[in-house]
């Protein structure tokens, strides 16, 4: 079906810039795609409603949306010789002409308060259609939706699901004040950057965010109280919980897959060791007891083992143990800092911070070949958070003083960067 | 997001065509009539993940300068040994090597000074703040700063000084001293800071 999608590397740059909103403007930039993008058209959907025009541009995110994906090269608006808007007007020969493989077309109409959004997928070639559908959707959904036939469009061509509809949560900081004090805010994003939404701000250190399985809650540290406390937000109301405020350091939270427990970070018995909570009745288990740092626990998505960073050989090194507890073993062995894993959906791989004397890089181990793969080549990147389709890495990197998100395909081969236009954006978590 | 994947997994069985070829470009047309026969595909669940509202302002009562304000040292209130440049009391900076948390030979004296003055004043509580710098990930760091700022806890009890007196706080790299790229920066951001608290 794809049939000629990598071949070699080139580098474009094209930057989307969304129109400003309540908070932090972000652009995207493609710091690198694939050669033989699979070419793509998406005509302007058509608008049948009361209102003249629709407030939301439909076929530009869908089109945003795949190009982002770097798997797909799409044809702007003014290259296209028609723009039709049902399937029984479309002239293949056109979008032959145009050297576009495939076509996509749709048409929006106001049925009793709501949107109704039919759409069609077109292979140019063979000239028939390989997709259709009908949405009904709430008024306010339209961006939403668009996410979603970009999902759709995207497993269709590539077989994999598409995360376009998905969320980023991050920390920002920036200066405020005439003595330029931080201000700490803990944001979360659809993940094409647009429509930030505030979930937290402080003038103390916000840390770790970290999903709950649902994508209904975050974890994340705070300090404003001067010193650090594990809370769970309710992402629907603001409202929260504490669910850890020990001596020391209350830090690194993890749901479990089942969303039931909470792996974290404690060092109220003297060094920081890894505990998991249960967030139905507070009982927690000490799983690790060494005098060494014991910290940055994530889960297998099987929810049987556990991830974490541990300095008992000297140096940071990833150590796996199980959530029953047990005896832990160390898992890297390449590198002098391999820290801060987490696994990938499938539980194949594990992304990491990586360093072999110098700079700090994000790295993907594949667990049944014990192979690293050093996928950026930044000298401070971190936090690096994996797309539930386990195609792309999302991750914190420099870009001279500035810190900024970036995102890498885990083949390596694509990779782009968001940027916010003030502050600095960090630790991003991607929902599942 | 699991109502999102169930129903895009749902909305993938319930594509209503799939791959008929055809030579002429009017046999898209038959699409559109299928499409209307199709019964209505409602994604209106999956689109109706946690809406985000309410966020928490955790920084009600003071406005940023108003806070830089308080926190301006109590220093000058405890005594002039603190601002005398030729006092090791005026530097509450214990500076470390990258990714180690022992005190260096350089810093010994002035943490000894420290807590001979926390010994003849034992109603002074300090904060031990361990940083530092931003190589690495955040949350080794924030324990890194925790076992620095715990050196300097021990040495500070094994010359006697009360626990009572003394807090460890670790900050990881969430608060630099100097704010760069490159060791110049980095090597002032490795620190215990000894916080003196309002009594």
């Amino acid at each position: 079906m794809m049939c000629v999608f990598f071949r070699k590397i080139f580098f474009v740059s094209f930057i989307i810039l969304f129109s400003p909103f309540a908070h932090s403007e972000l652009s995207i930039e493609i710091t690198k795609g694939v050669e033989a993008a699979v070419p793509l058209a998406v005509a302007p959907f058509g608008w049948q409603a009361s209102i003249p025009a629709a407030p939301v541009n439909l076929s530009e995110i869908i089109s945003s949306d795949l190009s982002r994906s770097g798997l797909f090269k799409t044809l702007s608006e003014s290259d296209m010789l028609t723009q039709p808007k049902a399937g029984d007007t479309v002239n293949f020969r056109n979008w032959r002409a145009l050297g576009q493989e495939y076509l996509l077309i749709g048409l929006i109409d106001e049925v009793m308060g709501q949107y109704e959004v039919k759409f069609q997928l077109f292979d140019v070639f063979k000239g028939s259609a390989i997709l259709g559908y009908r949405l009904t959707v709430k008024k306010n959904e339209l961006r939403k939706t668009a996410h979603h036939i970009s999902d759709v469009v995207y497993e269709k061509l590539t077989g994999k699901k598409g995360v376009f509809s998905s969320r980023i949560a991050y920390i920002t900081t920036s200066k405020v004040g005439s003595k330029k004090r931080k201000l700490y805010k803990l944001l979360v994003a659809d993940a094409d950057g647009f429509n930030p939404r505030p979930v937290a701000s402080s003038w103390e250190p916000l840390m770790s965010p970290a999903w709950s399985p649902d994508g209904n809650e975050i974890a994340y540290v705070s300090f404003e109280n001067k010193r650090s406390a594990i809370y769970i937000q309710r992402l629907a109301d603001g409202n929260r919980r504490k669910v850890a405020s020990f001596r020391g350091i209350n830090g690194a939270p993890s749901f479990s897959p089942d969303g039931l427990k909470l792996a974290l970070t404690l060092s109220k018995e003297g060094s920081p060791d890894i505990y998991i909570l249960n967030l139905k009745d507070q009982k927690l288990i000490r799983m690790t007891k060494s005098y060494a740092i014991d910290t940055e626990p994530s889960w297998s998505p099987d929810g049987k083992t556990i991830v974490y960073t541990s300095n008992r050989g000297g140096k940071p090194q990833l150590y796996t143990v199980s959530s029953q507890g047990g005896r832990s073993s160390r898992l890297t062995f390449n590198g002098d800092y391999n820290a801060r894993g987490q696994f990938s959906s499938d539980g194949r791989s594990i992304a990491m911070v990586h360093a072999n004397r110098g700079d700090y890089r994000i790295a993907v181990m594949d667990l049944a070949t014990q192979t690293v793969n050093v996928l950026t080549a930044g000298k401070n990147d971190e936090s690096p958070s994996f797309s539930s389709n386990g195609d792309m890495v999302l991750y914190a990197a420099k870009k001279g003083s500035q810190s900024i998100l970036s995102a890498v395909s885990t083949d390596g081969r694509m990779q782009q960067s968001f940027t916010f236009d003030s502050g600095d954006v960090r630790e991003p978590a991607w929902s599942h | 997001m699991k109502i999102n994947k169930i129903a895009l997994t749902f909305l993938a069985s319930t594509v209503i065509l799939t791959g008929c070829t055809s030579t002429e470009e009017k046999d898209a047309s038959l699409l559109d009539a299928d499409l209307k026969t199709e019964k209505e595909v409602l994604v209106t669940s999956a689109l109706n993940d946690a809406s985000i509202s309410g966020e928490q302002v955790l920084t009600q009562g003071l406005t940023a300068d108003e806070l830089s304000a308080s926190d301006e040292n109590i220093l000058s209130q405890l005594g002039s040994e603190f601002s005398d440049p030729a006092n090791p009391l005026s530097n509450q900076t214990i500076l470390f090597k990258h990714d180690s948390s022992q005190i260096e030979q350089a810093f010994v004296s002035i943490v000894a000074a420290h807590a001979q003055y926390l010994l003849s004043h034992p109603q002074q509580r300090v904060m031990l703040e361990g940083h530092t710098d931003e190589q690495g990930s955040r949350e080794y760091n924030i324990a890194l700063g925790e076992q620095r700022a715990k050196s300097v806890y021990r040495m500070m009890k094994v010359q006697g000084v009360s626990s009572q007196q003394l807090e460890v706080v670790s900050l990881g790299e969430e608060k630099p001293a100097s704010e760069g790229m490159g060791e110049s920066f980095w090597t002032l951001n490795r620190r215990v800071e000894i916080v003196y608290q309002v009594k």
